[in-house]
């Protein structure tokens, strides 16, 4: 991927520790920010992105130069009303939009690569709390968060919970199951397989894991997809032609979609970071985290005491983040005594709902920033 | 706004600011009834997934769930009032709902159509046919009430299950009645309820 031009950055004033021990030095977080913050500072919402998502969710992306990622929920108007609130979105650590990962340079001045350490959802956190801790902001209107963004938002009630007021937390979950690490390790799998990866240290040879890359998000796409939207978009379709080649072309428009996706994706997004990030969501598992000892964690106990509100919204066709993930959740919030929404709402879209048009969507997710 | 009148006996009787569970809250209207003029903590759970968007639409905390299985994800007495309005002659149990009531909330509120209601009496007895009343306006095949009760049903089922009835309330269409011969009178019952 080239080389992303530079967000609003902050730099973190001291290293932020991590979960595995280490702690990172010179971080900087990248971000972008809509609408004015109220003098009380009482009106900023943190959006927290996906695992391929980054800060450009209501602009423009500056490498592909698409329209940002949840541009019909956060703008003048939308739902999630700039106008009325101060939205903040950063690069989770880790990531490759400007924030410090594995293509960031290490002390010794050269990129990271492997040298980066691994990263909990809990460590994106807590660099974001340093963010807000910068900006003055003791307590957000609201987080809110899809996929890994969710996990981020619900990673923050349970270990700041003073930190937010509202806890939106759309199509997530609060573990990874085994299906979900699955998937990942195809990924990962794909891409260090890839000649091109060299142990990760391909940032300043000519090669990089592109086809590994595009591989990874090839079958991390089709987790995002329903079999009735892959059906109803493509079916057994054939692409530009009218037979079938007998060869291994891209005979079917599926196929020719899920190319063009990975190799889109590989000119966005770096290969190392797809590697921490996913693993950082394989880790994820908030009852353990809050365990006295390992395995014994119970949901509940992450949210004990909890003064926010929350509302889980799932999606019926997701079978990557299920309705009964979000289902459990509730039922640990309940058993807190948390103040909870939450509903299922119908797309046809599978876990990718989330970042399309739906008008149920809008109307809960407007009323419950109320 | 005006709530249905078995609802406005309920909101007439919660405590100020007690935590109330309302089980089949429909559109939050009792919810946001006893939010705004009692300070109450409400919660809700609904079945229907349209309800529960208006509910979080206007604020509420409403989840989207079944009372027959999501009940048991509650704490025990989590809530001063467990309320089930409308909603017990649709359980899959009735029986283990009432138990459920009396298991998450300190006390319970139940409303429900009185199957016994002369009319309804009068229109399976010479009609021949299930009773289909401004009560009851749906035919039998496309009703959720899978289990009519009537008021004496009701009261056998509390004693059976050790439940004091506080307190009870009846009504002919919109009006409030007295408790005598309520069985053949009444068209709706609220019964207050703790064990």
């Amino acid at each position: 991927m080239a080389t992303p031009p530079a967000s609003k950055s902050f730099a973190l004033p001291n290293d932020l520790p991590l979960d595995c021990g280490q702690a990172l030095s010179n971080v900087e977080i990248a971000y972008e920010s809509y609408g004015e913050l109220a003098a009380d500072k009482s009106n900023a919402v943190l959006i927290c992105h996906a695992l391929t998502g980054d800060q450009y969710l209501a602009s423009p992306h500056p490498v592909t130069g698409k329209p940002g990622w949840w541009e019909q929920m956060v703008g003048p108007g939308k739902p999630i009303d700039t106008d009325r609130f101060h939205v903040i979105c950063a690069n989770v650590i880790g990531s490759c939009m400007g924030s410090t990962g594995p293509m960031s340079d290490g002390l010794d001045g050269k990129p990271y690569a492997m040298r980066f350490p691994v990263i909990t959802i809990r460590d994106m956190v807590r660099g974001l709390v340093v963010l807000l801790d910068g900006m003055g902001i003791e307590r957000l209107h609201s987080v809110v968060g899809g996929s890994m963004g969710g996990m981020q938002a619900l990673s923050l009630a349970a270990n700041w919970p003073d930190r937010a007021e509202r806890v939106l937390v759309i199509a997530s979950t609060a573990r990874h199951s085994a299906q979900n690490i699955a998937f990942h390790e195809v990924g990962r799998q794909a891409i260090m397989a890839d000649p091109a990866w060299q142990d990760g240290d391909y940032y300043a040879s000519d090669a990089s894991p592109d086809n590994g890359l595009a591989v990874a998000r090839m079958a991390a796409h089709i987790t995002y997809l329903s079999e009735e939207g892959l059906t109803a978009k493509f079916g057994r379709r054939l692409q530009d032609r009218s037979s079938k080649s007998f060869g291994f072309d891209a005979d079917f428009q599926v196929e020719s979609y899920l190319r063009y996706q990975g190799s889109g994706f590989t000119q966005r997004f770096d290969a190392n970071s797809y590697l921490y990030i996913t693993r950082a969501m394989d880790y994820f598992d908030l009852a353990d985290e809050f365990a006295k000892t390992p395995g014994s964690g119970k949901l509940a106990d992450a949210f004990a005491g909890t003064g926010s509100r929350f509302c889980l919204v799932s999606f019926d066709t997701d079978w990557l983040y299920p309705t009964a993930e979000s289902r459990h959740i509730v039922h640990a919030l309940n058993a807190a005594g948390a103040k909870v929404s939450f509903v299922e709402l119908s797309a046809p879209h599978g876990h990718d709902s989330f970042l399309l048009e739906h008008a149920a969507l809008d109307r809960v997710v407007q009323g419950f920033l109320e | 706004m005006t709530l249905r009148p078995d609802l406005a006996a309920i909101a007439a009787h919660v405590a100020k600011g007690s935590r109330v569970l309302d089980i089949g809250c429909g559109d939050g209207a009792l919810m946001a009834e006893l939010e705004s003029t009692l300070g109450v903590d409400a919660r809700g759970l609904e079945l229907n997934p349209a309800q529960v968007e208006r509910c979080v639409a206007r604020g509420l905390s409403v989840v989207q769930g079944d009372a027959d299985s999501d009940l048991a994800n509650y704490p025990d007495k989590a809530f001063d009032y467990a309320i089930l309005s409308q909603t017990l002659q649709t359980a899959k149990r009735p029986d283990l709902m009432l138990d459920e009531l009396l298991r998450v909330g300190a006390k319970a509120f139940v409303s429900f159509p009185n199957f016994a209601h002369w009319r309804t009496r009068a229109a399976l007895m010479f009609g021949g046919r299930m009773p289909v009343t401004s009560a009851l306006p749906l035919s039998w095949y496309e009703t959720q009430n899978i289990h009519h009760v009537t008021i004496d049903d009701f009261r056998e089922l509390a004693r059976a299950k050790g439940a004091q009835i506080e307190r009870s309330w009846f009504f002919a269409g919109e009006k409030q009645i007295g408790a005598p011969a309520a069985n053949w009178r009444a068209e709706f019952a609220v019964f207050e309820l703790s064990r």
